[in-house]
């Protein structure tokens, strides 16, 4: 029959089941760190002090979330609409030149409060620019924006390396990178926020106003895809194209729309490593953040909400990661990778693994708690 | 009575909190026709896939052949000599005849023994049962029919002594139907046992020995069929009595509403579908376009409402044009008044993952009364579907379930209440009661005489002859792309049946 298993209340659904995948995920991962002769349950100890124990760890583990946030929101609004944009790595990328030509222009005629705004529409701008072709060809040519959004992700990391090198680089200078930004355009931290709440920060932590921002776009994609008519359109397409084009809902428009949001909000990941922490355009500066996103977004069900706490326990595996491998030499970089792999296929890929067991446990204890039945009984 | 091929008792299935079976007992004499009926979700497609080995039982015991026998995989169930025949075919479309009968079953790394074993045992099927098929024609070169009698060849082949069929008429034209049942007399004439699930009154009175009626998941009755009639087991389906024949005036034509030219729509693969096809549809009639699954009826629905492009021919509607070979925009045909009431409501007509209230507006989510600006006025669209739930007893009342949750007949009230609120000029309605439950096919019905009583277009398409007779005042026949007859309501089944055959057309030719 067309329900073989009940509904779960909300509470299971968007809380014990991501519990129970991630308490799986650790577990091996735990198995692992044992493998190679630590003791786990330090190691743990250790990861989620390192990332939550004291005021820099927490200003670090926020740092890198801010970079999750907006990845993770870029491919949670193209999954609303059915597609895959695994382009975010690229997408972000090439927005860091976009926010680098406007930092370089601007960065000592202007203060950073005007600075800023321009920043996020040229970092924007790029990201969906870059977002746009292959939109475009998914919408018009029907080539797979899987294939091609990957694709530019090569073709990003290439033109920023010539950018890079060839023409930005200050003439002269070794490292391939733009020139350090003058006070114009470097975004102001948040530490004090921190020590505020009693913590002890270095004012040196690289976590900015860039997180702002990130908490606002989850606001807002929250508005977007819920309580617009643009997102429910959107929406619409992604469940059924059929009952889309029934609707009148232009395919290849809703994909075009769709895709430049998601690359919009990829690219605004490039404001908060360059604006808010090196204040220059280095090479590699997304660093994963645009794959992490797909995971993010996978974990947090699509949901703003769900991405920024996605978002903040990535960003703890990365800053608790750098403080495991510092305090364990055994466990290298490459551990923390393979933790956050496993994060990734018990909360991202194997997502529905135990769901079965925990619905038929719950149809067992309360029959009334999972809800639908009355509908089957009453029927016209 | 002779011994029992199958035999439950005490059968319990419940999915989650929904008790899909509850304490079945049933008993199917070897060498009957025994037949099976219930409204949609009454239980009896849960109950035979216990039997096949698709679902366990909660508790309750199945014996075969008296034996008590337990079914975990439908291989145990092969094994036992029970075959089923599904509504929608298990058969590999570019496979032939033969490689579909032996698929599963092959038994050894190389084909070529097993081919000519199953070769020469198919024959033998065939002469015994009447079953004639090429057995190296491609499946999807075989019509509808003759693919059926694969399926029942290939449960044959392993030995099936007790056959399932799953709504097996659905996709037949009469003809073939009648035929259909000709081979399952045959299969009974020689000692096997047939269990026939179906919705179909008449099927049941024609071919079956007992009959068991399910209701909510419980067995309320089983009866002789030659002790019962059409409507005994109508009310014990519904639980009360039920209107068969829907009660209407005569019809009150006035000006064209919809005129369809010469139109021809291929479908993706570029066969043609539709074939020059010319009509029209007045204001205040019900124009029912009869038919078998397939033969182009939903092909010129979609054309028609903009869905999907024709390849030429024209479409008035109101005396203007429709751009059905260019750029038709289903949402500006809503804002001339044309309504869609899609075949597939699971896929086309609905988004099931949505709310009741999403649904409610899905194609009219642009008019003004559902929008502050780009955004959703959520107040408005919530007191919209509050409205329509209670006008048209959509249950359970609640606008903001899942559209899932919804049985097949509040389902599609939603589409209907949706598509006719907006008050449209021209209303074109697909399969309005497939998969529907009999109370809410009633009800339906009365609101599609009330579109047409209130001076509207309707077009109907239906594979369900009763309801294009019953409710249409001109009955067009589809077959093969084209309309091949135009008959009044009065014509007979049989004179529609052989029309829906194509039988005409060949004479005309000849």
């Amino acid at each position: 029959m067309s329900t073989p298993y009940a509904k779960l209340p909300a509470w299971a659904d968007y809380g014990l089941i991501p519990l129970i995948n991630l308490l799986v995920a650790f577990a091996v991962a735990g198995l692992v760190v044992l493998l190679v002769g630590e003791n786990p349950f330090r190691a743990a100890v250790i990861l989620i002090e390192g990332a939550f124990g004291s005021g820099q760890g927490i200003a670090y583990t926020l740092y890198y979330a801010t970079n999750f946030i907006f990845t993770g929101l870029a491919v949670a609004v193209a999954f609303h609409c059915g597609l895959f944009n695994i382009g975010g790595e690229g997408q972000a990328y090439i927005a860091g030149l976009g926010v680098g030509v406007v930092a370089l222009t601007f960065d000592s005629v202007l203060p950073w409060w005007l600075t800023f705004p321009l920043a996020i529409l040229a970092a924007a701008l790029m990201g969906a620019l870059w977002a746009l072709i292959p939109a475009y060809l998914q919408a018009k040519r029907g080539s797979h924006i899987v294939i091609t959004t990957i694709m530019f992700n090569f073709i990003a990391a290439s033109v920023m390396v010539y950018m890079l090198v060839n023409v930005l680089k200050p003439v002269g200078a070794m490292a391939p990178q733009t020139r350090q930004f003058l006070e114009g355009a470097q975004l102001p931290r948040l530490g004090w926020l921190l020590t505020e709440l009693g913590l002890k920060v270095r004012p040196s932590v690289p976590l900015n106003v860039s997180f702002l921002l990130a908490l606002l776009m989850a606001l807002l994609v929250w508005v977007l895809i819920w309580r617009t008519k643009l997102g429910y359109e959107i929406r619409t397409f992604g469940f059924s194209p059929k009952a889309a084009r029934y609707a009148g809902i232009s395919a290849s428009r809703i994909t075009i729309v769709t895709m430049l949001i998601s690359g919009a909000l990829a690219g605004m990941m490039a404001l908060n490593p360059i604006l808010g922490d090196q204040h220059n355009v280095p090479l590699d500066f997304v660093s994963g953040a645009g794959f992490v996103g797909i995971a993010v977004a996978l974990m947090g069900r699509s949901h703003p909400a769900g991405i920024v706490l996605a978002a903040i326990l990535f960003g703890m595996l990365y800053q608790g990661g750098a403080e495991l491998s510092f305090e364990m030499p055994d466990i290298s970089r490459d551990m923390i990778v393979i933790i956050q792999g496993l994060v990734i296929l018990f909360a991202g890929a194997l997502e529905n693994m135990f769901r079965p067991t925990i619905q038929s446990i719950f149809a067992s204890l309360s029959p009334r708690s999972v809800g639908i039945a009355a509908t089957k009984g009453e029927r016209a | 009575m002779a011994e029992a091929a199958i035999e439950l008792i005490g059968i319990n299935k419940s999915f989650g909190a929904v008790r899909a079976n509850r304490d079945i007992a049933l008993e199917v004499p070897r060498g009957t026709i025994h037949g099976i009926i219930g409204e949609n979700g009454a239980g009896k497609s849960t109950l035979m896939s216990i039997l096949y080995g698709f679902y366990q039982a909660d508790s309750g015991e199945i014996r075969v052949n008296g034996k008590p026998t337990a079914i975990k995989t439908p291989n145990d169930a092969i094994a036992v000599g029970i075959g089923m025949v599904h509504q929608h075919f298990m058969l590999v479309e570019n496979f032939t005849v033969l490689e579909n009968v032996i698929l599963g079953a092959e038994g050894e790394p190389l084909l070529k023994k097993s081919i000519a074993k199953a070769r020469s045992e198919l024959q033998r099927l065939e002469r015994e049962y009447g079953l004639e098929v090429d057995p190296d024609a491609i499946i999807e070169e075989l019509p509808v029919g003759l693919q059926q009698r694969v399926e029942i060849l290939k449960a044959l082949y392993r030995g099936a002594e007790i056959l399932i069929l799953d709504e097996p008429t659905g996709v037949l034209t009469p003809a073939e139907a009648d035929h259909l049942f000709r081979i399952l007399q045959q299969l009974k004439d020689q000692g096997k046992t047939v269990v026939l699930i179906t919705h179909k009154l008449r099927e049941i009175m024609a071919i079956t020995d007992n009959v068991s009626v399910m209701r909510q998941g419980t067995m309320v009755a089983t009866r002789k069929t030659s002790e019962t009639t059409v409507e005994e087991l109508a009310e014990l389906m519904v639980g009360r009595r039920v209107l068969l024949r829907v009660e209407k005036g005569d019809a009150n034509p006035g000006d064209v509403k919809l005129l369809v030219k010469n139109l021809t729509v291929k479908d993706s693969r570029g066969v043609t579908m539709v074939d020059d096809v010319s009509f029209d549809v007045r204001a205040g009639e019900i124009v029912g376009i009869a038919g078998v699954a397939g033969n182009g009826q939903s092909e010129l629905l979609e054309a028609i409402s903009g869905i999907r492009k024709a390849v030429s021919g024209t479409v008035l509607l109101d005396n203007k044009a429709i751009d059905v070979t260019g750029n038709a925009d289903p949402a500006e045909l809503r804002d001339r008044g044309l309504a869609h009431v899609p075949e597939d409501r699971h896929h086309v007509g609905l988004v099931l993952s949505f709310e009741e209230n999403e649904n409610s507006i899905l194609g009219y989510h642009d008019k003004p009364q559902y929008l502050k600006g780009p955004f959703l006025n959520l107040d408005a669209i919530q007191k919209d579907a509050q409205d329509k739930i209670a006008k048209y007893d959509i249950r359970p009342a609640n606008p903001r379930l899942k559209t899932a949750n919804f049985s097949g007949g509040n389902q599609q009230k939603i589409v209907l209440a949706r598509e006719i609120e907006q008050d449209p000029g021209v209303l074109i309605v697909g399969q309005p009661t497939r998969g529907v439950d009999v109370g809410a096919i009633e009800f339906i019905h009365k609101r599609l005489i009330a579109m047409r009583d209130q001076g509207k277009a309707v077009l109907l398409v239906s594979v369900e002859l009763d309801e294009i007779r019953s409710l249409s005042d001109r009955i067009l026949v589809m077959f093969a792309g084209r309309i091949v007859g135009e008959r009044g309501p009065e014509a007979s089944e049989g004179e529609i049946g052989l029309l829906m055959a194509g039988v005409e057309r060949k004479e005309a030719a000849e």
